[in-house]
């Protein structure tokens, strides 16, 4: 009995605080990022964003998560239920079981495996099903074609998301996370790999279908895209996984490229404030720059979008994972 | 050489990071929002808001119920009935504007010989039923001696260009 | 060790039951659903046995992109399948020899060890203790030296079925004007625009 409560019972509890302790701050996270979308936009196109609900509008998120609580859930007629009810709750679970591999800190991991990348890009190439389920599932029109550019477009950049990780892995040499993060302890990769730090940041928008690659729910064209039909909570899970995605994308990005929990400077003053808080701040950099970049680039036409990401980004990230790996080799540096 | 320079325009993304400068730029602009409910635009004295009916300074009814707003009326929104009252005046006995059909073009207080149905400066009269925009004259004269203020001073300023 | 028991039957019994179901399923969606289960099932007992590996490629490469692509056919495509099982029985006796081929042969792979018993040594041998190198570094170690060839006519292959696909697909039409992006976003204004002065009542 002791046994039993020393060896499984009391793990599990510790592991459960420690999921709540992960998920409880996301999602406050993502409740504010809808609030800071809002208020980033609004200041680029010189207007207020919200203000009414508290200080500074700053109840905002929880009045809306409030009001989508309240409303009725509508599942249209000719819909298959099953798969309608699932898609949501996919798409929202899939975004937060990421969150088990990024470590906060040298010491802060919920599982230290040993092929966390890939198992970061396993969860994010599954983010596709939430939608395509959902488009299919809704036996609408603008749901489907939705769902059906979805499919293609996440496939389409998944293969240069591949390859970008390839070049990190190759200056790593390891598929562990923390040792991508130490790995960058003289210079952080966004540096000497640049380029690929670009195209990651445009495939992860792409990855996340956020502006200008939101053809999934192009409202001028297909009016929502794949969560036309869904309401109130479906909806909700749908908004929560869609953005916990972007947070886990900057998560990612600040990962392989900007050194994770590191400061930018081992120096006195910087190596002070504790390791994550460095890796919020540079999240909330990469999500300033998502932003940012909605607020400025027209939404790209279907065919453009392809051809950026098989003619453009294909090639380019294929010859930088040759050079890459060459330089490495001709000098001798492979870790 | 062209097609270096464009090339290298290309590679290094430099019409998108000039996009990028310019949405920077504006975040630090001053807003040109105005907090409507608790600030507003100005208004010109020929603003054409909700009706009212005026009256002359001695609180005798202006309309002479000569119908002119009624037959103008594109939205056929007016209604007026009108006979002799008992000192042998001439004035309306039914006054009624459906403010849901009405267009807000103002060719009833252009019609008007005595300025008495005009167009005032209120915009906020939102109402929660319909029934509540179906406007009688009782309600048009109320309107009437609430704006006659603006009212007069708009129909005084707006006087030389008729 | 009754924790991984445990889990190792829960994974079997889910992905034979999904298996069952890609095949019993009325909707072809569903079975492709199904699917996708039975492969994540796969995965797990992938790390079970520590191959995490093999496991995450399992899922990045069926589920993340050829389930996709199924699921993308599929939806598209509409058939009734009760229609095109109606006459599946007369297939039933291929279906059972093959099927019962398979299941010989599976038990023959395993039975090699007890008709040879040396051969366990022999497999055995090479592999080094999951907690000295991680299974990644074995695959490549493996891969890249003694199974370079074969990996490379793999990738051969694979390479050959893309080009077929292209050809079959790629054909010149007459009479297509497409639009080329790099010749639109270089051109200048003066190369485009004239200003003239045009006299009253002149014209052009």
């Amino acid at each position: 009995m002791v046994e039993l409560w020393s060896g499984y019972a009391w793990p599990t509890i510790i592991i459960v605080l420690q999921i709540v302790a992960i998920i409880i701050p996301l999602l406050v996270g993502v409740a504010y990022l809808t609030y800071a979308e809002r208020k980033v936009l609004a200041a680029m196109q010189l207007r207020q964003g919200p203000n009414m609900v508290g200080p500074f509008g700053l109840f905002q998120p929880l009045a809306d998560g409030l009001k989508l609580f309240g409303k009725e859930t509508v599942i249209p007629a000719g819909a298959n239920r099953v798969v309608f009810v699932f898609a949501p709750m996919l798409t929202f679970l899939l975004s937060l079981i990421a969150w088990a591999v990024i470590p906060f800190s040298s010491t802060m991991v919920l599982a230290n495996i040993n092929v966390g990348v890939l198992y970061l890009f396993a969860i994010s190439s599954l983010g596709v099903y939430g939608i395509i389920m959902a488009g299919w599932a809704s036996n609408s029109k603008y749901a489907f074609l939705g769902g059906l550019r979805s499919a293609a477009q996440m496939v389409s950049y998944e293969v240069s998301i591949g390859f970008v990780i390839i070049t990190v892995l190759l200056c790593v040499g390891s598929l562990n996370l923390s040792d991508v993060v130490l790995a960058q302890r003289t210079v952080w990769f966004a540096i000497p790999l640049f380029p690929m730090f670009v195209v990651f940041f445009i495939s992860a928008l792409a990855e996340t279908n956020r502006a200008p690659f939101d053809l999934p729910e192009g409202e001028s064209e297909l009016v929502g895209g794949y969560n036309v039909e869904y309401s109130a909570m479906t909806f909700a899970l749908f908004f929560l996984g869609e953005y916990a995605n972007m947070i886990l994308m900057s998560a990612m990005t600040s990962i392989l490229f900007l050194g994770g929990w590191l400061p930018p400077f081992d120096i006195a003053p910087l190596n002070w404030i504790p390791g994550p808080i460095w890796f919020a701040l540079k999240i909330a950099l990469v999500l300033f720059m998502f932003l940012w970049v909605r607020a400025t680039v027209p939404r790209y036409r279907y065919d453009q979008l392809m051809r950026l990401g098989w003619k453009v980004f294909l090639p380019f990230s294929l010859f930088w994972v040759i050079l890459t790996a060459g330089v490495l080799v001709t000098f001798g540096w492979l870790p | 050489m062209a097609f270096l320079d464009r090339t290298a325009r290309g590679f290094f993304l430099t019409e998108l990071l000039s996009g990028l400068g310019l949405t920077f730029s504006y975040m630090f602009r001053p807003r040109v929002t105005l907090n409507y409910p608790f600030e507003k635009g100005p208004i010109s004295p020929r603003f054409r808001g909700e009706h009212a009916l005026r009256r002359y300074p001695n609180g005798e009814e202006r309309c002479i119920a000569c119908k002119l707003c009624e037959a103008v009326c594109p939205a056929l929104a007016i209604t007026i009935e009108a006979e002799p009252r008992d000192d042998g005046s001439r004035r309306t006995t039914r006054y009624d504007i459906d403010m849901t059909k009405c267009i807000y073009c103002g060719l009833c207080q252009e019609a008007c010989p005595v300025d008495a149905i005009v167009e005032g400066p209120n915009f906020e009269f939102s109402t929660e039923t319909r029934e509540e925009l179906f406007y009688n004259k009782d309600k048009l004269l109320e309107n009437g001696d609430r704006w006659e203020a603006q009212l007069a001073a708009n129909v005084a300023v707006d006087a030389p260009y008729r | 060790m009754i924790v991984q028991s445990l889990a190792f039957y829960l994974f079997a019994a889910i992905l034979v039951a999904s298996a069952v179901m890609v095949i019993a399923a009325r909707n072809p969606v569903h079975s492709v659903l199904f699917l996708i289960l039975a492969f994540f099932n796969a995965a797990g007992l992938f790390v079970l046995i520590g191959a995490e590996f093999v496991a995450m490629i399992l899922v990045i490469v069926y589920v993340g992109a050829v389930a996709v692509l199924f699921l993308f056919v599929v939806m598209m495509l509409d058939i009734n399948f009760r229609e095109l099982r109606s006459g599946a029985l007369q297939y039933l006796p291929v279906g059972i020899t093959v099927g019962l081929v398979l299941l010989v042969e599976l038990a023959l792979v395993l039975g090699t060890w007890v008709i040879v018993p040396d051969l366990a040594a022999v497999s055995g041998a090479p592999t080094p203790a999951p907690d000295q190198i991680n299974n990644t570094h074995a695959l490549g170690l493996l891969i890249y030296t003694h199974y370079a060839y074969l990996f490379q006519a793999a990738g051969l292959i694979l390479l050959i079925a893309m080009i077929g696909a292209i050809v079959l697909t790629l054909r010149s039409r007459e009479g297509v004007r497409r639009q080329n992006i790099s010749a639109q976003v270089s051109r200048r204004r003066d190369q485009v625009v004239a200003i003239r002065k045009v006299p009253t009542r002149g014209g052009v």
